[in-house]
C-alpha cells in the first residue's frame, strides 16, 4: 500500500517507520525540514536510503500534498501537532482526493467524537489516556 | 438577532462594535488572554475568553440560539472548523467566514463554508474597479442564487452607444439595471438612450459576459480586441 503521513512528530514518524518496515511505500510531508531527523533516528541508514520519501511543505497547500503523492495514496494519516490542521487536511484527503482510508489524530475528545460521527476515522490519544488512567486508578481488577 | 463573532482582532472587534450599535445581541470570543483583557475594557460582558474551536466554548457562548456565526480569526483552519460545526452540529442558519490566505478559498468551498470573505480578493476587485483592464468589472457574484452583477464602460462606436435600452441587443437572462453618467447613477427606463462614456451595471446569469461585452466595446470587439 502507499501511505502518506502528514506531520512527522513522535506519532507520525514512528508510524511511518513501522509501515516502511512492514514493506509499504511511505511518503512523509512536514513543514519543518528538521523533522527529517525524527525519521532518521534509530535507522541504520537514512530515511531515503531505507526507501522512504520526504517532502517539505505546508499541509494546506494542495501542491505540497500532490508532490507528496496524495493522488496515489491508499492511506492518509493526519498527524501534525494541530487538531485544526489535521481535521481540515483529513477532510481534503477524503472529499477532494478520495483517499480510501483516512486516519486523523485529534487531541480534543469532544471533537474527535463528533467528527467520528461524521465519518472521519479519528484517533484521540487524550481519550485513550483518560480511559487507561481511569482503569488503573479505579478498576479493582486492574 | 443574536450574533457570535470569533476573533477579536481589528476586524472582529469593529464588527462586534458595529453590530452592538445596531442593537444586536453580540458575543465576541477571543482566545488570546492579553487581547481579551484589552477588548473587555470596552465591551465588558459581550466578550468571552476561550478557544472557539472547542465545542464547550461555543456552547458557553450560546451557539444553540445564535442566528449568525462570524469567524474572523487570523487562522483559516480555525475559521473553517468553527463555521463547519456551527452549521452542521448546531444547525446555525447563517455563517460568515474570513479567508486570510486566498489560496485557502478552495478548502472553504470544499467544506461547504459560504460565504467566505477574502480581504485580499476584495481589494483586488477594488483595484480592478479603479484600473479596469478589460472595461468589465465583476461587482458581485451570488453563487448560490446563480446571478452576477457586472460594470461596463460604453466605448465610442460601440453597438449599444446611441441606442435605447430597449434596443440594445442583450442575451436572454441579462438586464441593464443602472447607468452612471457624469458621476451620477440612475435607473434607466426602456427609452433611456445609452451614451458613449456611460458606465452601465448589468445583472445576468453567470457565463453571459462574453455575449454581452461586444455590445459595449468599440465596433463590438471582444475583451482583448
Amino acid at each position: 500500500m502507499f501511505i502518506l503521513v502528514v506531520g512527522a512528530g513522535r506519532v507520525g514518524s514512528a508510524v511511518a517507520k513501522r509501515a516502511l518496515e512492514a514493506g509499504h511505500e511511505v511518503s512523509v510531508l512536514d513543514e519543518d525540514p528538521l523533522s527529517h531527523e525524527q525519521l532518521d533516528k534509530d535507522l541504520a541508514e537514512s530515511w531515503e536510503d531505507a526507501g522512504g520519501r520526504f517532502t517539505v511543505g505546508t499541509a494546506l497547500e494542495v501542491d505540497a500534498l500532490i508532490e507528496a503523492g496524495i493522488e496515489q495514496a491508499d492511506v492518509f494519516i493526519a498527524s501534525t501537532n494541530g487538531d485544526n490542521t489535521n481535521l481540515v487536511i483529513a477532510q481534503i484527503a477524503q472529499r477532494r482526493f478520495d483517499v480510501p482510508r483516512v486516519v486523523v489524530r485529534v487531541l480534543d475528545p469532544a471533537r474527535a467524537a463528533w467528527y467520528a460521527e461524521q465519518g472521519l476515522h479519528t484517533i484521540c490519544p487524550t481519550q485513550h489516556a483518560i480511559d487507561l488512567v481511569e482503569r488503573a486508578a479505579l478498576d479493582p481488577a486492574a | 438577532m443574536y450574533v457570535i463573532v470569533v476573533g477579536a482582532g481589528k476586524v472582529g472587534w469593529n464588527l462586534a462594535r458595529e453590530l452592538l450599535g445596531k442593537g444586536h445581541e453580540v458575543t465576541l470570543i477571543e482566545s488570546e488572554r492579553r487581547r481579551y483583557l484589552i477588548v473587555e475594557q470596552e465591551l465588558e460582558h459581550a466578550v468571552q475568553y476561550g478557544d472557539a474551536t472547542e465545542l464547550w466554548v461555543l456552547e458557553r457562548a450560546g451557539i444553540q440560539r445564535a442566528d449568525l456565526v462570524i469567524a474572523v480569526t487570523g487562522d483559516d483552519e480555525d475559521n473553517m472548523l468553527i463555521c463547519q460545526v456551527a452549521k452542521e452540529k448546531y444547525l446555525c442558519q447563517r455563517i460568515v467566514a474570513r479567508v486570510n490566505n486566498p489560496r485557502n478559498l478552495q478548502h472553504f468551498k470544499l467544506l461547504g463554508i459560504r460565504p467566505a470573505v477574502s480581504a485580499t480578493d476584495l481589494i483586488l476587485r477594488l483595484i480592478e474597479h479603479e484600473v479596469p483592464q478589460y472595461g468589465l468589472v465583476q461587482l458581485l457574484a451570488l453563487e448560490g442564487e446563480r446571478l452576477e452583477i457586472i460594470e461596463l464602460e460604453v466605448a465610442d462606436g460601440a453597438p449599444a452607444a446611441g441606442k435605447r435600452v430597449d434596443d440594445v441587443e442583450l442575451p436572454e437572462g441579462s438586464l441593464i439595471i443602472s447607468v452612471l453618467r457624469e458621476g451620477k447613477g440612475f435607473v434607466p427606463k426602456s427609452d433611456t438612450v445609452i451614451e458613449p462614456g456611460d458606465e452601465v451595471l448589468l445583472i445576468l446569469d453567470p457565463g453571459l459576459e462574453s455575449a454581452i461585452t461586444p455590445q459595449f466595446t468599440r465596433n463590438g470587439a471582444g475583451p482583448n480586441g
